[in-house]
This record gives C-alpha cells, structure tokens and sequence, in this order.
C-alpha cells in the first residue's frame, strides 16, 4: 500500500558487461558486413542508376559522382542526423522532467540522460560528412549556382545565400553540438554531486539549468532540422519543418528510451520500476506518435489543398512516383495506424513484449520518415529501397545503431543507475496510475 | 415500487483502519455493497477487487461511430448528393475530410463517454443520492454490506464481522 513508506534498495548501478559489449560489437559487424555487400552488389549491378544519377548531375554541369557513392554519402547523412537528433533528445527529456519537477521519472531519468554521450560521435562526424560530401548531398553548396554569368545561376538561392553558405553551416552546426554538449555535461556533473553529497541543492541547480536548455534547444532543435534536414532541397521550405523533425526525433528517442529500459528491467536492474512506470512510457510513445501524424498531416494537407507548385514538388516526388509511393504509405501504417491501434488500451501500454514490438517498429518508421525526407532530393528517382540497397541501408543503420547503444551504455554505466538522492525518489517508488 | 433494502452499516474514524478491514471482512467471504469515503482512498479500488472500467470501449465507439457518420455524411452530400469542384479536386478528396473526420470523432466520443459515466453512475439531476451516514462526507469512512447479497450469514453475524474490523459503529438500516 502507498501509504506504508517501504525502504527500497536505491543503490544500482549498471555494469556494462563484456557480454553486452559482445553483442554491440557482433551488431556492427554485421552492419559493416551487410554494408559491404551492399556496395559490391551496387557496384556490380547498379550501371542502370549509374548512368541516370551521371546524367542529372552532368546537366548540372557537375562532375559524375557514382550512384553507390551518392548513396553512401546519403546514407553516412541519413543515419548521422538520426541517431544526433535523437540523442539531443534523450537530454530534452531530461531538461523538461526536470523543469516540471516531475517525480515519478526520477527512477528511469539515468536512462535519457546518457543519450547525450553520442553527441561527441555525432558532432565530428557531421562537420566532417559536410566537407567530404558537401556537394553530393546539399545542392546550395556549388559555387556555380551564385555565380551571375553561369548558366546555372540560381537566383533563389543566391538571394538565401546569406544564410545558406557553407561557413555559416558549419559554424552553425558546430553550435547546436557545441551547446548541446555543454548543457549535457554540466546537468551530468550535477547528477554526479548529487550522488556523491547527498544535497538537495544540486538537484535544484539542475532544474535551472534545463531551463536555460529549454530555451536554447527551442531553437536549436529546429533550426537544425532545417540545415541538416530541409536545405538538401533548397528551393523548398515548409514552416512545419522544425517540429516535423522534432516529433520524429523525439518518438524515436522515446522508444528507444522505452526500449532500454525494458531490457535493463528483463536483465535484473532497476528494480524499483514497475507497470505503472511502463505505462507511463507506452502512454508517451502512444501520444507522440500522435502528434508526429499530426504535425505530417498538418504539413501535407496545407500543401495538398493550396496545390501551389513550387510548393507541392515536395508531395509529388513523395507520394507519386514508383520509388516512394510505397515507403510513403508503409511510414504512415508503421508510425501512426500500429501504435493509434495498439497501444490504444491500458493493458498494451502495461505489458512488455506489446510494448518492445511496437518501439521497435517505430523506430524503424521513423528511421524510413528520416529516408523520405532525404532521399528523394539527393538520388531523386535513384533513392528507391530494392533486394540490393536495402543491403547498404540497412547496414549503415546498423552500424550506427551499435554505436548509438555503446556510447549510450557507456555513459550509462559511469553514474549510479537510480539517482538515490533525487528528492522525489520516493515518489517515484509509490507511482502509482490507473 | 422496490421495496426498502436492509443495510449493515460500519463507520470506521481512519482511512488506514478502513483498508485493512476491507480486505479482513472481504477475506470472510462478505460481500461489501459500497464504501462512502469524504475524499479518494489510495489502494481502496484495489482493496475492494474493482475491475477496471470499461468506460474506454464505450469511448472507442462512440468514436468510432463519430468517423462514420462525419465521411458517410460528407461522402454523401459532397461526393454524390451535391458534387463541387473545389479548387479542381475530386469530389470525394478524403485529405480534406479528415479534420472533420476528426472533429466529430472527438466530439462523439467525448459526449457518448460523459453520457455513459453519467448513466452507470446513476448521476441525474433528480437522482436521490444514498446517504447512509452524513458524516462521509465530513470524516468518517462508511462501509455498507447489503444483506440480501449475504444470504449466508444474518445481520447479527455480519455486525460482528464488521465490529472486528475496526469499525467505531455499526449500525443496520433499511434504504428506499
């Protein structure tokens, strides 16, 4: 009963074993193996895409760049932001628990606050991706397009040029990483005086500090999703961006936070989580799955009743070509109709495999969401997933999968797994809904 | 007209007391009518084996019922009764539909739920509400065992149950 304080044993930690790292290792591997392959059947097969992608880019008046390259600079860039954006957001979820004192987080809150760890993959990765594939992912980087006696001169873009150079991008992104990564460390030295002295002061320090996060991720979080996301088609804009990229970051990081504490649970920690912290979990999973099909209808339907051209290249090149008209309708079932279904009654949302099954299909939604907004602009009618580039694709995700995890367990593992000083702990313990 | 219902009515002064003696008077094998508390008891749903509502099932097809109605309606009069060209659409253009597809389905839903809540509750504004003991809805916790339902056992047997428990009173009465 709530009412009879129990004394629980707070004092976890989680060791990552050489067991786990066993595993995280075998699941790179195979990722770097199904990656080669990929590239060989490509190499080997691919002369049909070759010649097209050759073609578009040389009336472009640019020099040939072979499909399996475009798509492994698509894919390094496809994956690279995915696994950023959802990182940042693990520290997003730990700014706003904290900003509104929530306490019945507090037992998992450990989880989200090692996401932030990828941050220092994810921040070298970007630059370096920009400068190496810069002109086969993001159209705006060729100088020809702002030169005036160029037959390619873009005035558009020359007029946006202000914003989109590659200077200013990179310093930009070097930015977000740069305050992201600081807000990270400081809230994790926080946590760490925390445990080690007991005093409630750190605790409030900490919520503090989210609040300044808050405000500078409001900004940094769409910002980012316009530059790294948006600007590979450049002519084209939506003022739904932003969140757009922010729902589907932030769904995905939830049920991989979900997913992560339901087998930390089946592996014997945390202990003091129970059913009715899972259900909490599966009801955020539910609810921002939601609001991600909100925020893509909002999008489309705007777009599909103005039927304004410049506008609605977007939705065309999407919704009606042989490539993605596909994946279009298989994001949707995957992200929106199984969770809405499924995770609709209480006991779904209370039981772990439901609940495993159903992150683990939104993750990937999310993750062919993150394709479609990519692909299309940078392999136009090349970027299509067949037998032979779902090799590479589902390689590179893999690859990057098991990177994500190790620096996220690693992380994990440095602080002690329940924040036994965190005032609310105990209400934590007794969470408690129906 | 029904005819007047026999009570055994025990008033306990402590919500932990109340709990307890729930599960101890449950354990005997009595059937406990209702328990009237002046705030919600934690645990005490638990305590009385309530199983959960299913309140969202009538919700999901009120809601249910709310998108068929709203695309049968506007697949009827936009689609067939009186077609527009708006905007060079077709005239059953469903991405133009689902706002108000959605509107309706809340609103179903959300009305055919509180109409539901308020039918199994018994709640209507000439509803006479059962007071076994004003204090209930002061500091007292009330519990009540029907005994028509406890045909196994007479009022003096359940009295005693009841007084064992924990209960500072205890009481029989006869309720309309």
């Amino acid at each position: 009963m709530a009412h009879h304080p129990t004394t629980v044993n707070l004092d976890e930690t989680f060791v990552f074993t050489a067991n786990a790292k066993k595993k995280i290792f075998m699941t790179i591997g195979l990722g770097i193996v199904l990656l080669i392959l990929g590239i060989v059947f490509s190499m080997m097969g691919g002369h049909h895409g070759h010649e097209e992608v050759a073609a578009a880019h040389s009336a472009e008046g640019h020099h040939e760049t072979a499909a399996w390259v475009v798509r492994l600079a698509k894919n390094l860039w496809h994956n690279n932001i995915f696994f950023a954006g959802i990182s940042v957001m693990g520290v997003f979820f730990v700014a706003f628990n904290y900003v509104a004192w929530a306490g019945w987080s507090s037992s998992i809150i450990r989880v989200p606050a090692a996401f932030g760890n990828y941050l220092w993959i994810a921040a070298p990765l970007t630059i370096l991706l920009f400068i190496v594939f810069g002109h086969d992912l993001f159209h705006w980087t060729h100088e020809y397009l702002y030169d005036k006696n160029s037959p390619q001169y873009d005035h558009v873009l020359d007029h946006k040029k202000g914003y989109l150079n590659s200077t200013f991008f990179l310093i930009r992104s070097a930015v977000y990483f740069g305050l992201w990564l600081v807000f990270f460390h400081i809230i994790r030295g926080h946590m760490k005086n925390e445990d080690i002295t007991g005093d409630e002061k750190w605790y409030h320090k900490i919520v503090i500090v989210s609040a300044g996060f808050l405000v500078i991720f409001g900004v940094t979080s769409s910002m980012s999703a316009w530059d790294w996301a948006m600007s590979v088609d450049p002519h084209w804009f939506s003022t739904m961006f932003g969140w757009y990229c922010f729902a589907s970051w932030f769904i995905s990081a939830l049920a991989i936070l979900t997913f992560i504490v339901l087998v930390l649970k089946d592996n014997g920690y945390l202990a003091i989580v129970n059913e009715n912290h899972i259900h909490d979990l599966g009801k955020f999973v539910f609810a921002f799955s939601i609001f991600w099909t909100y925020i893509w209808f909002e999008q489309f339907l705007l777009y599909y009743y103005a039927n304004l051209p410049e506008e609605v290249g977007y939705f065309i090149t999407r919704l009606k070509t042989d490539a993605y008209t596909p994946l279009f309708f298989l994001i949707l079932v995957m992200n929106f109709v199984f969770p809405f279904l499924i995770l609709m009654t209480r006991n779904a949302k209370r039981q772990s495999i439901i609940l495993k099954v159903i992150c683990g299909v939104v993750v990937v939604g999310h993750w062919l969401d993150f394709y479609m907004m990519l692909t299309p602009p940078i392999m136009k009618q090349q970027g299509g997933l067949d037998g032979i580039t779902l090799f590479m694709e589902l390689g590179m995700g893999l690859v990057f999968l098991g990177i994500f995890l190790f620096m996220v367990l690693t992380a994990l593992s440095k602080l002690a797994l329940i924040p036994k000083n965190h005032p609310m702990i105990q209400e934590s313990v007794h969470h408690h809904v129906f | 007209m029904e005819k007047g219902k026999n009570f055994v009515v025990g008033v306990y002064d402590e919500e932990d007391v109340l709990l307890e003696a729930v599960g101890k008077i449950r354990h005997q094998g009595v059937k406990i009518n209702e328990v009237y508390t002046p705030y919600p008891v934690h645990g005490l749903d638990d305590a009385l084996g309530y199983h959960y509502s299913n309140l969202p099932i009538a919700g999901f097809l009120f809601g249910l019922t709310g998108t068929i109605l709203a695309l049968t309606m506007m697949i009827y009069t936009l689609g067939f009764d009186w077609p527009m060209d708006i905007g060079g659409k077709p005239y059953i253009a469903l991405p133009d539909f689902i706002p108000i597809t959605f509107e309706l389905t809340v609103l179903l839903c959300a009305l055919g739920m509180t109409g539901t809540f308020f039918v199994a509750s018994n709640l209507k504004p000439w509803a006479q509400p059962k007071m076994f003991d004003p204090r209930s809805v002061d500091d007292k916790f009330v519990l009540t065992v029907d005994l028509a339902k406890n045909a196994s056992m007479d009022a003096i047997a359940l009295s005693g149950i009841i007084k064992a428990s924990g209960a500072s009173e205890v009481s029989t009465k006869t309720m309309e």
